[in-house]
Parts: structure tokens; C-alpha cells; sequence
């Protein structure tokens, strides 16, 4: 009867699973760093159209975002089916739109101010009629740099 | 025998557990938002003091009307030729003055690349995917020119310069004097063939 019981030949040994956490948290950790929190949600049908000439929309704290497209199906009763446009978790008019860019720009630091694009965020079925008045809008507050975000892809998958 | 004394050790079994859930929630919660779109810029909304004139031959109007045709200079035109079209108009060279341009010289169209304008118009209710799909063609009509003049001076395309140029890792990587080398480039060849696009004011038709 000795203490030290020789271990049976044949039986394979567990695998060790002591590693896993470190390769879990390896995961964690590289999601954590190339994501960004989404900040708003989005209210409104937002099917971005496409292109192939695009840039790439770089430094995010110098963009301020406005979504436009029809509302969701639990806002359709208040708001109707008519594109509208929303601002920071509001539905908003044409007409305030420049007070939201020039709050927006109020919060991004002195150095940021004359550096701010906008980055109008439409729904490929949206009228051209409320683009221009946003626009236009935009240009009355000197907010002149506006990037079109779309999806990439080859731009006549647009037309159907 | 059990041991005494020494504090047992802590099992660290549900370690993964804990750190599934985190991961789990990350996952959820975040986006890989990796943003792009066409850059434009608006027009100021004061005019400029001295009126400048600007003769019709050196803008190319491009009208689309709210079924999405289009109409470039009077002419309908089908959407996939408005790229050709539009680098036919930019590339004319009608003064001769332009050394690299590549054009028919034709006296009826734009002078040189630098004087010609392209306008773009649309209805109220032109749709919107529309509308991008035109200015991502008349945007391609300058990037293509200007890959061609870049492949001529530098052997690298004008879009792949401009995109490492943009790129904010690139100034590290490069250092101080290949960067503004760079900048250089991009910049010399964007006053070769400037980008006029003007975007008017949509009108409604009925």
C-alpha cells in the first residue's frame, strides 16, 4: 500500500482550461479599444445610400451628426411617415437646425470650433427638399463642411 | 491531511465566466463605426463683394428633375455617361492654356480645369440616393483626372495619396519632412484640376 498510487496508463489527461480567461479577456480588451459607444439611438429609418468616391470621416470629436429619414414604426403614430430629421434624440424642424449646431459647437473645445464637420446621416428615400433646407440652414451658422455619410458600394445600387 | 494555517486558495474557475459577461456586454453595446461619405462644402451665404463673370461656357449644368433624369447642358443624359461627360467638360482645354490637359480643345466648351465650374441642381423631390448617386459620378469624374495627372507626376494615384495623407497615423510614421513632402503633392495636384462643384438651391418644379 504505498501513498504515492501509480496513475493508470490510458486515461487522457484533462485539458487545462487556465488559460482561457486570458484569452477572454485579450478579447475583451480588443473590442473595448476599437469600439465607441453609440451615443444616441437612432429614432428614424436610416438606410444610408452608397458610393465608391467616398473619405474616410476621421477624429469624431470633430463631427456632429444629423440623422434624417422617415420615423420608426412606434413614433409613426405622433409623427407621421414624412421624413423628419432628428437632432440628439429629438425630432426637430428645418428651423432648428442652426441652434443645434451652434449648441454643439458651444460644447467642443476653443481649439475644435473652426474645425467641425457635419455629417448628415440621410435616408436614400428622403426628399432633396429637406436636405436643402437643411442646408441651407447650415450655411446661415457658417457651418460649411458637410460630408454626405454613406455606406460604400457601387453608387447606381442606389437607383432601385 | 488537510493543511492548516494559510489562507486557502480562491478559485479562479468563474474567471472566464466573468469575463464572457463583459465581453458579451461590449459586443452589444458598441459599434465598429467606421464612417465615410463625399466632403463637400457649402457656399457662404454672403456673396462675394465683386461679381465676378463667369461665362456660360465654362459651367456645366447638371439638372436632375424629381424621377431622377437628368439634363447636362440641355442635353438628356443618361446617369452612367455623366462621369465621361463630365471629364469631357473639365479636360476640354478650349484656350489652350492648360499643358496636361487631354481635351478636345473644343471652343464651345470650358476654357481650362481651373475656370470650370460644374452646377448641380435638383428638385425638392428628387430622392436623396439619387442625388449621391450624381455627385458620387461628378466626384469620380475629378478623382479620375486626378489620378491620371498623379500617376504622371508621382506613379501613385491621386486617391491613394490623399487617403494616406489624411490618415492620422501617417505624420508618426513618416516624420516631419516626408509628411509635408506629401502635403505638398496632394496640394499641387488639387490645384491642377480644383474641385468647382456648386451646389444651387433646389427649385420645385410644380
Amino acid at each position: 500500500m504505498s501513498k504515492f498510487a501509480k496513475k493508470k496508463d490510458g486515461e487522457l489527461p484533462a485539458v487545462s482550461t487556465a488559460s482561457l480567461p486570458d484569452i477572454v479577456f485579450m478579447l475583451l480588451f480588443f473590442f473595448m479599444t476599437v469600439t465607441v459607444m453609440k451615443d444616441s439611438s437612432v429614432m428614424v429609418k436610416n438606410e444610408l445610400p452608397v458610393a465608391n468616391q467616398i473619405k474616410k470621416l476621421e477624429k469624431k470629436e470633430r463631427v456632429i451628426t444629423i440623422y434624417v429619414g422617415s420615423p420608426n414604426n412606434e413614433f409613426q403614430k405622433t409623427f407621421g411617415t414624412e421624413p423628419k430629421i432628428q437632432l440628439n434624440d429629438k425630432f426637430a424642424n428645418p428651423t432648428d437646425v442652426g441652434d443645434y449646431i451652434l449648441m454643439e459647437r458651444a460644447k467642443k473645445s476653443q481649439d475644435l470650433q473652426n474645425f467641425l464637420t457635419t455629417s448628415l446621416k440621410v435616408d436614400k428615400d428622403a426628399n432633396m427638399g429637406l436636405i436643402s433646407d437643411i442646408k441651407l440652414e447650415l450655411r446661415k451658422v457658417n457651418a460649411l463642411k458637410v460630408n454626405y455619410t454613406t455606406g460604400s458600394g457601387d453608387a447606381f445600387n442606389n437607383l432601385d | 491531511m488537510a493543511r492548516r494555517g494559510g489562507a486557502p486558495e480562491v478559485s479562479a474557475g468563474s474567471m472566464a465566466d466573468i469575463a464572457f459577461l463583459l465581453l458579451i456586454f461590449f459586443l452589444v453595446t458598441t459599434t465598429i463605426e467606421t464612417d465615410a461619405g463625399l466632403d463637400r462644402m457649402l457656399p457662404p451665404m454672403e456673396p462675394p463683394e465683386d461679381e465676378v463673370i463667369i461665362k456660360e461656357k465654362n459651367i456645366f449644368q447638371v439638372l436632375i428633375n424629381k424621377d431622377g433624369r437628368l439634363l447636362a447642358d440641355d442635353n438628356v443624359l443618361a446617369l452612367k455617361d455623366l462621369r465621361a461627360k463630365a471629364m469631357e467638360f473639365l479636360d476640354n482645354n478650349g484656350d489652350s492654356s492648360c499643358t496636361f490637359c487631354k481635351g478636345k480643345k473644343n471652343p464651345e466648351s470650358s476654357d481650362n480645369p481651373t475656370k470650370a465650374i460644374i452646377s448641380l441642381k435638383s428638385d425638392r423631390e428628387t430622392k436623396y440616393g439619387i442625388y449621391i448617386t450624381v455627385q458620387n459620378e461628378l466626384v469620380g469624374a475629378y478623382n479620375e483626372l486626378r489620378d491620371r495627372e498623379s500617376m504622371r507626376l508621382y506613379k501613385r494615384t491621386f486617391v491613394d495619396l490623399e487617403s494616406t495623407y489624411l490618415d492620422p497615423q501617417t505624420k508618426e510614421s513618416l516624420g516631419e519632412t516626408e509628411y509635408d513632402e506629401l502635403k505638398e503633392k496632394v496640394l499641387r495636384i488639387k490645384a491642377l484640376f480644383p474641385q468647382k462643384l456648386s451646389e444651387a438651391e433646389t427649385s420645385s418644379s410644380n
